[in-house]
């Protein structure tokens, strides 16, 4: 508890001591006046300063004012009923300061629970000074240097290791707990764990860009995307306390008066009673605390099982998802491809790879990646000049001195030259050397072991379509799609057309229904961001990908994506099952207040009692592991 | 230009209420509270000195909510 928490119970206990005393020990006349209005004071003084100030601010209808007008207002009434009974205006200021005091002690728990659990920020970095380790602020790490990582030490830096080998637990970024087994020349990115041996790594990034302070940096600001439910909250709480007063006012004054007019007694304290019954209620407290918490807890729930949500609002749309849009390399297949056959050639079989290795070298394209993984040797990138990469088709480059065109059968169309089809199912890489078919390259992927499963899973909870997009031919595209079930594919298209089947998808589908695309963050920028949402996976270290997806996986499963969609859907059915609850009991008791059937008493637990229960409510978005 | 302060207020429909008071600052291009982790992010207008605009964003604040703490 902070040290205004702490001021603070200790007035409620003051004050509630003296409440309770006050009604057991019989005290007379104007002693007794002035005992009671101490307690009101020691509990409700700083209420009545603020609501003065408020005043003087030009700022009336704020909870404080009506806190204040409503106690000072049932005092008046006891005094001028001569009842003596000021219990309810120092109880109702009672339950007001204990509410207002869970709230601050909740919320203060529950961001402390949440930011412990993105606890992954390093302390410190070990730097080796003349043989001994010497502990410094990673921020003070320059780009370059070496820093020495010991088991138990979490990474602090991004860096590639220069020595040692070690198993790493990636839980906290990934929520994977299987180790991982890193060694020399390894990347290794911060805010893993290191749980065995010494590692010694030298630096490619400062601390602020490494990939731990981007996760803390995009979940901190995660809350300040805020969704259509904390706008229309917050519109709705700048609407409802003045639309309470004004008819708290005229509850005060339109029905004594027309009982007047009816020639009967009016019946002033009954009405003005009631009018100050309204205006207990009219705090909208438990709506504007209890949505901004769901949000956050689930947020930070998502974050522990390695799905970041990069603010409340994508949490409102990701659980509309009713179109799951993937990409097929990378998302729904490993993008480990493995050269499986090489036909047509003339040229030997190794020759033919090397032309292609070569050519390929400057391209990051899985395919390419895999086309000199199979070559096996250290490519010389001086063999090779004139690199022309055309999007969609593949490329064109001079090696040795002889122009070698590697790519589709649209490459081999647009340069006109007659190619050989493949019966083989996968990607089909032709190859023309100076101008004339050379033959070509089968590489194929492997689907990931539970994309199947991934795809049953989106289905059961509430995707209506999967659609998968591919640059890949036809025949190895409907494969894919046929064994994991998908329900439509588009193969054959350059990143553009990507965007285009998109766009085509946008149009067609209802509304109301979200489409989010999953990619794994290379090529798919355009996409990712045209889509309702986007989803990059796979994405530990990769800042592009974290910079364009509105929501990242941090590792490549893809059973994560429903796991997504279901996080989502809990936090957003916490965040209206709060707004009606706390509507439905505030409306209930304002018109029970009306009919003069709800007291005060009745009211401060609409405004306390619902806040409280909404915000333990949402606390519960934090609980997603099981989903 | 944007800049982030660490703010300290109670509850959030306060928070809701700077958040509106800052937009209004003169100098202010937009702002934005964030209640959980108690955190203000204030854009700035073109030319504008951040330290002069937010000693007006800290007045505004404590107008609506006299309670409200930023760290400037």
């Amino acid at each position: 508890m902070s040290k205004k928490q702490k001021k603070m119970l200790v007035r409620i206990l003051i004050s509630a001591v003296m409440l309770i005393g006050l009604n057991l020990i019989p005290v007379a006349g104007l002693l007794r006046m002035a005992l009671y209005l101490a307690a009101y004071l020691i509990i409700g003084y700083d209420i009545l300063k603020k609501a003065g100030k408020g005043i003087l601010n030009g700022r009336v209808f704020d909870e404080n004012f009506l806190m204040a007008v409503a106690t000072v207002g049932a005092i008046a009434l006891a005094v001028y009923e001569k009842s003596g009974d000021y219990n309810e205006a120092i109880a109702v200021m009672l339950f007001y300061q204990i509410g207002e005091l869970f709230q601050s002690y909740a919320v203060g728990k529950s961001r402390k629970n949440i930011s412990a659990l993105m606890d992954i920020r390093p302390d410190y970095a070990n730097i080796e000074c003349d043989g001994s380790l010497e502990q410094v602020d990673p921020d003070e790490v320059a780009v370059g240097s070496i820093i020495v990582v010991q088991p138990g030490e979490k990474v602090p830096i991004d860096g590639i290791i220069t020595e040692g080998t070690a198993s790493l637990n990636t839980g906290a970024l990934t929520g994977e707990s299987l180790p991982r087994e890193v060694t020399v020349g390894d990347e290794i990115i911060s805010g893993c764990i290191n749980m065995s041996g010494v590692l010694k790594i030298q630096t490619t990034k400062e601390f602020g860009e490494s990939t731990v302070s981007k996760i803390l940096e995009l979940v901190e600001d995660s809350g300040s995307r805020k969704s259509k439910s904390e706008d229309f909250i917050s519109k709705f709480a700048r609407v409802y306390t003045p639309a309470v007063c004004i008819s708290a006012l005229l509850l005060a004054v339109l029905p004594p008066l027309v009982s007047l007019l009816l020639g009967n007694p009016a019946g002033w304290a009954a009405w003005i009673y009631r009018a100050l019954t309204f205006l207990v209620i009219s705090c909208p407290c438990a709506l504007v605390i209890s949505i901004p918490l769901s949000f956050f807890a689930g947020i930070g729930g998502a974050s522990k099982e390695g799905i970041l949500i990069k603010g409340s609002n994508y949490m409102e749309t990701l659980s509309q998802t009713k179109i799951v849009v993937f990409d097929k390399t990378g998302t729904l297949t490993q993008g480990v491809f493995e050269v499986n056959g090489i036909h047509h050639n003339e040229l030997e079989d190794a020759k033919l790879l090397e032309y292609a290795a070569l050519a390929e070298c400057a391209s990051s394209h899985p395919i390419s990646k895999s086309l000199q993984r199979a070559y096996g040797k250290e490519i010389d990138r001086n063999r090779v000049t004139d690199i022309e990469e055309i999007s969609g088709h593949g490329l064109t480059a001079t090696v040795d001195g002889v122009s070698v065109a590697a790519g589709n059968t649209k490459l081999m169309e647009q340069l006109g030259i007659p190619y050989a089809d493949c019966h083989c199912v996968g990607t089909i890489i032709h190859i023309a050397i100076d101008g004339t078919y050379a033959g070509h390259i089968v590489i194929s992927d492997i689907e990931k072991p539970n994309a199947k499963e991934a795809i049953a899973a989106l289905k059961k909870a509430g995707v209506k379509q999967t659609v998968m997009l591919t640059g890949d031919a036809k025949q190895v595209a409907e494969k894919v799609a046929a064994d994991l079930g998908v329900d439509a594919v588009h193969s054959e298209l350059l990143p553009a057309d990507k965007v285009s089947e998109v766009e085509k998808l946008l149009a067609d589908k209802p509304l109301k229904a979200k489409l989010a695309f999953v990619g794994d963050g290379i090529n798919d920028a355009p996409v990712l961001s045209r889509a309702d949402i986007g989803i990059a996976m796979g994405a530990m270290g990769s800042d592009a990908a974290i910079e364009a997806a509105d929501v990242v996986l941090m590792d490549d499963d893809p059973m994560k994506i429903a796991k997504g969609i279901k996080i989502s859907r809990k936090c957003l059915s916490i965040v209206y099952q709060n707004i009606v609850f706390a509507l439905v009991i505030k409306f209930a008791c304002l018109g029970l207040g009306a009919l003069g059937i709800a007291n005060m008493w009745f009211a401060i637990f609409a405004d306390v009692g619902v806040m409280i229960i909404a915000v333990l409510n949402a606390i519960r978005a934090l609980r997603v592991h099981k989903l | 230009m944007k800049k982030t302060y660490k703010i300290e207020v109670d509850c959030a429909n306060c928070a809701n209420l700077m958040e509106e008071a800052a937009r209004k600052t003169a100098g202010v291009a937009s702002a934005t509270v964030n209640f959980m982790t108690q955190k203000m992010i204030v854009e700035f207008e073109e030319g504008q000195e951040p330290k002069a605009v937010m000693q007006a964003v800290l007045k505004a604040c404590k107008k609506v909510e006299p309670d409200c703490e930023i760290e400037l």
